[in-house]
Formats: C-alpha cells, structure tokens, sequence
C-alpha cells in the first residue's frame, strides 16, 4: 500500500466523489462480517426480533457460551487447527523441494511437470471425493484427522509449487555459486541460504494452504461419518442449524469463532500476499 | 542482480532478502530481461538425479492422492456402484459407457448443467466487473478510504465459505434479516423461488471472491508506468475510455489469470450452495454438478452416477486448462 505514484490530474470534486463511493463500498463489504460479530453479541431476544437493530444495547456472551458448552468445540477448533498446521508445514516443505527442482535445475520434462502442476490445480477436487471416500476407507483413515490432512496437502501442492517458483527464481544465481566456492554442500545450500531468503514466500503460500484447508466443508462433512470427536469446525457450525427454527445466536458465534483465526492470519500477512501473488501472477 | 557476488554473506542474505520481496512486484518487463542473459537461477551443468530427488515427495503425494483419485473417478464410472457394492454383497460389474448413458438421457442432468454454466458465468462476470471497477477506484483515492476499502476486501476474502454463506442466508432472513426490513420486503423468502435462491448465493459468491480480482488487478495497475496514464490523461480520455484502451490491453496477461481463476472456482462452486440453499434448494432447483454428484453418491449411494458427473466436470475444466495455457503460450510465457 505504497502511496500513489501515478500524478494524473483529477478534479478535486471528482476524487471526493471516488473517496466516498470507496468508503460506502467498504461499509457494504464490511457489512456481513460487523453483522456476524454483532449477532454474536446480541441477546436471544433481539435476534429473534423483527426489529434487526444495526447496534445493540445489551451485549450478551450467552451465543457463544452455548457454543463453547453444548457443542464439543473446543475439540472441534483444536481438530481444525491440527488439521491446517500439519498441511500447512507439509505442504510448505513438500513445495520448496520441488519448486526448488523446476526453478534451479534444467531437465528433461521439467516443462511438462510445470504444465502437470498448473493443470493439477484445475482439478475439481469435490469431484474427487468419491474415489478418496473409498481410498481412505481402504486405508482405515475414514474418521481419522489424516483423511482431512492427506488430500489437503496434495490438493494444496500444486499451486503452492506454482507461487513459490517466482520466490525461488529472485534468489540470485551468484548466491549459490558464491556457496558452492566456499565448499557449501548442496543440501547445506538448500536448507541454511536458500530457505530462509525464500521463507517469507513460504508464509505468502502458506496463507493458501491454511485458508484451503481451514474452511473445508466438503471432506469435513464426508470423510468424518461417525466419529464426531474427529469433527471439524465446519460440522460444529451446521448443529446449530435445526429444521423448525434455526439457533442463529449460536450460528453467528460459532461462525465468528471460526472466522477470527483465518481474519487475524490475513491480516497478519496480507504485505506477503499482495506481493506473492504479484509474483505468482507475473509468471 | 549480478553486483552482490563478492561481499560477505550477511549483506548478500539481506539484499536478496529484499529482491525476493522486490522482484515479486516487477512488471513483466523486468522478468523479460533477467531471463534473456542467462536462464534464470539454473545451475549450470549436469543436475544428475538432485532435481527428481527435490521432487520425490511432491510427486509421490500427488500421484497417490491427485492422479491415482483420477484414474479410480473414471474407473467407477463405467462400473455398477451402489451401496451392494460397497458392502460387498454384490460384486462390481463393467458397464461401459451405461452409467453415462443413463446421465445424459436424464433431463435433470442438463437442466444441472445449464444452471451450473449460466450460473458461473453470471458470478464470474460479476466478480470480474466488480473487481476491476474497485481496482480503478483504487488508484484514484487517498490512502485512508484505500486502506479501509482493502481492509473491507481482505475481510470478505479470509472468510470462510461455511461461516461467509451462513452470515449471508442470516442477513437475507425473512423474519430476521436486516436486508429485507431495509428494502421493504416483508418476509420475502430469498431460497423459495429458484431465481431469487440463485441470485442470493451470487451476492455471497460476488462477495467472497471480488477482492482476489481487485488486489490483484490494482497491483497490476500500480505496475504501468506512470507515463503512459499520464498521456491518456493529457489526451482527455475518460475513465472508461483509458480503462479499454490503456489499462486493460496492458493488463491483458493478469486479466486472462484472474479470469481463468474465477472460471475454475465459480464452476466448482460447492459449500455455498450446499450451506444457503440446503443441499441444492427446493426440489433441487439450485443443483449445480458439483452438489449434485454429492447428492447422487453420498445421498442415494449411486456412486458410479456421481463419478460420472464427476468425470463431465473434470473434462469441462480440462478444457478450460488448455485455452488457458493456449492464451500462455501466445503471450510468450517462459514457464
């Protein structure tokens, strides 16, 4: 967010305009998330009014104390932390190696490998739960935390290979040479110069991985059958939808318990994310 | 890029500390002229088996969880796979191509199909115009409303799909819903009529996915040189007439990636539409492929019917893959 290098002359009026349809356009975005926070807050009695009152008078922590005694939640947040931190460290490891393969090495099928990883992140992976259902069954990991980590991290690879490339690439050459000259071995290389200067470019990725895997629904729902002690946020949010009245006290306060997490790491490293994914749509 | 050679590590470490950060902002010009002298970063010599060494784990994760998936999608789809299969009561049977006759002689299919292409393509002109549109305004504005404006953006996008679909099916409540009391629309429910349900979850799909478009368009904006704005503007081009004719030509390359993208999630979309619409809407009104090669598995166990849209689904974004590495290619990628 560095300031405007363009000078263009724009009439004084004209720009205030703009400031303010950008501020609107801000509160509207904004609107959905203040709202949820806000539901989380109210009292049952005015959430169940037809009033909608933009504020509240009473804040409340009744919602969320029936989140966290009702529901097994805290076990369902721990679940979904595990599940995001393992992919997220795997993942990240799995890729350096490999981008660090496509970028500083020259060998036969290197480009078709490139077109296989960008086509691999095409692949409708809800399409793919089918046939995992039953290779995880086959390898007794349904309703385990590893049926959620394994495809999470293959699911997250092939794009995360792809961004980390141009992280890879702006390391200078004269680096490595200079390390091979001062009797560095490759590895050492690798992990002691290489890793650290791409280590920023890792966390921009990680951001990928982590929001991937911590919003997923789908395998959450298909993989963990019986097993509700292996259960992710995203199933603790649905118990709260019941057929005659929704609790949407406990909706909003389980959806602000899910959402602050992923908020607070983007926010945390949005710099990184602008600036990665610059890189990652350049090349 | 070449001058750090001979100093000390310590400085070398942080300049490249800072290129690695820099060099993620160059335009493409940049890049362009890097690659020209020398390829970029590659080791001279014969590499022997390091590369494929790096590469053991990803590839060994990919084939076992990515391609073997693939190949077993395809295969279900040409079997009888039901839940005496499963079970194994029965034993499994070659169909050949039974499984996609029986889909393609289904009207619900391609009234499924319709809906999911119409529907994607609505989101993903949607999110492209609404995206771009902010991306300018961006660049016209202070940096205060541009913080909160990003602030906003970057909030939309951390949220989850399941908490970000729960929010949105709350706001537009009949009975509860702000929305409604705002537009004066009494308890109009949103998820009974099919049009409405869609557009509802479009909002929320809008919603969720402009911001990647937006940042990502405004960095490449940032990217054009001031010179050239500052002749469309010394010219007397409009907004919208430097928009066509300046920005989005250069922009072409970043256009072309984040259209693609929007493309490829906006087709797939699943937990929106499964959360706002419970499981595809009234009499499945709002199915789209995705959600309904769900239902068709895991609701009425026909697994191999669901491998089959499954198998329609991944040849249709196979196809979308190729025009985009085409758009690549002409551009004059170096991959």
């Amino acid at each position: 967010m560095s300031p405007l290098r363009v000078p263009v002359r724009i009439r004084k009026p004209g720009r205030l305009l703009a400031e303010a349809a950008a501020l609107l356009v801000a509160a509207v975005v904004a609107f959905p998330l203040y709202w949820m926070v806000l539901s989380a807050f109210k009292p049952a009695g005015e959430i169940q009014s037809t009033e909608a009152r933009p504020w509240t008078g009473s804040p409340s922590l009744d919602s969320f104390r029936r989140v966290f005694e009702q529901q097994d939640f805290g076990r369902y947040f721990l679940n979904s932390a595990l599940v995001a931190g393992a992919v997220v460290v795997a993942s990240a490891l799995i890729a350096f190696l490999a981008a660090t393969a496509v970028t500083r090495f020259r060998f036969r099928f290197r480009t078709t490998l490139l077109i296989m990883f960008l086509v691999a992140q095409m692949v409708p992976i809800e399409a793919l739960t089918i046939p995992l259902f039953f290779l995880m069954r086959d390898f007794g990991q349904l309703n385990t935390l590893g049926a959620l980590i394994l495809p999470h991290i293959a699911f997250s690879l092939p794009f995360a290979i792809w961004m980390l490339r141009g992280f890879v690439k702006a390391v200078p050459e004269a680096l490595e040479e200079a390390a091979a000259l001062d009797g560095a071995s490759r590895s050492r290389f690798l992990w002691q110069i290489l890793f650290p200067l791409v280590f920023p470019g890792l966390v921009a990725t990680s951001v990928f991985s982590f929001i991937s895997t911590w919003n997923d629904f789908l395998f959450a729902k298909s993989f963990i059958i019986s097993d509700t002690s292996q259960s992710t946020l995203p199933m603790a949010l649905l118990v709260f939808f019941k057929p005659d009245e929704n609790d949407w006290g406990g909706i909003m306060a389980a959806s602000t318990v899910m959402t602050i997490p992923v908020l607070v790491f983007f926010v945390l490293v949005q710099r990184r994310l602008v600036s990665g994914l610059g890189g990652a749509v350049k090349d | 890029m070449t001058d750090g050679t001979k100093t000390d590590r310590k400085t070398d470490r942080t300049k490249a500390g800072r290129m690695t950060t820099r060099a993620a902002h160059l335009p493409r010009k940049g890049t362009e002229a890097r690659v020209g002298a020398v390829p970029a970063g590659v080791r001279r010599g014969h590499p022997g088996w390091t590369p494929w060494l790096y590469l053991l784990p990803a590839l060994v994760v990919l084939g076992g969880l990515l391609v073997y998936p693939i190949y077993q999608l395809g295969l279900i789809s040409f079997l009888e796979y039901t839940q005496a299969q499963v079970s194994g009561g029965e034993p499994t049977s070659f169909q050949g191509l039974g499984n996609y006759s029986a889909l393609f002689s289904d009207s619900q299919f391609w009234q499924v199909l319709l809906a999911t292409v119409l529907f994607a393509a609505a989101c993903v002109l949607a999110t492209l115009a609404v995206g771009c549109a902010l991306a300018v305004l961006l660049t016209r504005i202070r940096a205060v409303p541009r913080l909160a404006l990003m602030l906003a953006a970057l909030g939309a996008w951390a949220t989850p799909a399941v908490t970000g679909s729960t929010v949105w099916v709350f706001l537009f409540d009949p009975d509860y819903g702000p929305v409604n009391r705002l537009l004066g629309l009494g308890d109009f429910s949103w998820t009974y009529g099919r049009y409405s349900a869609f557009a509802l979850v479009l909002f929320e799909v809008v919603w969720c996915s402009f911001p990647f478009v937006m940042v990502t368009v405004y960095a490449g904006i940032k990217a054009i040189p001031s010179e050239v704005l500052e002749a469309a503007a010394l010219d007397g081009a409009s907004q919208w007439r430097t928009w066509r004719s300046v920005m989005a030509p250069m922009l072409r390359p970043i256009l072309v990636v984040v259209t693609i993208q929007s493309i490829i999630w906006d087709f797939k979309v699943f937990t929106q539409i499964y959360v706002m619409t419970n499981g595809g809407g009234i009499a499945g009104q709002n199915l789209v492929l995705n959600v309904y090669a769900y239902q068709k598995a895991f609701a009425s166990s026909q697994y191999s019917l669901g491998s089959a849209i499954g198998v329609v689904m991944l040849l249709i974004l196979l196809a979308v893959t190729l025009v985009y590495l085409r758009l690549l290619r002409r551009q004059g990628e170096e991959l």
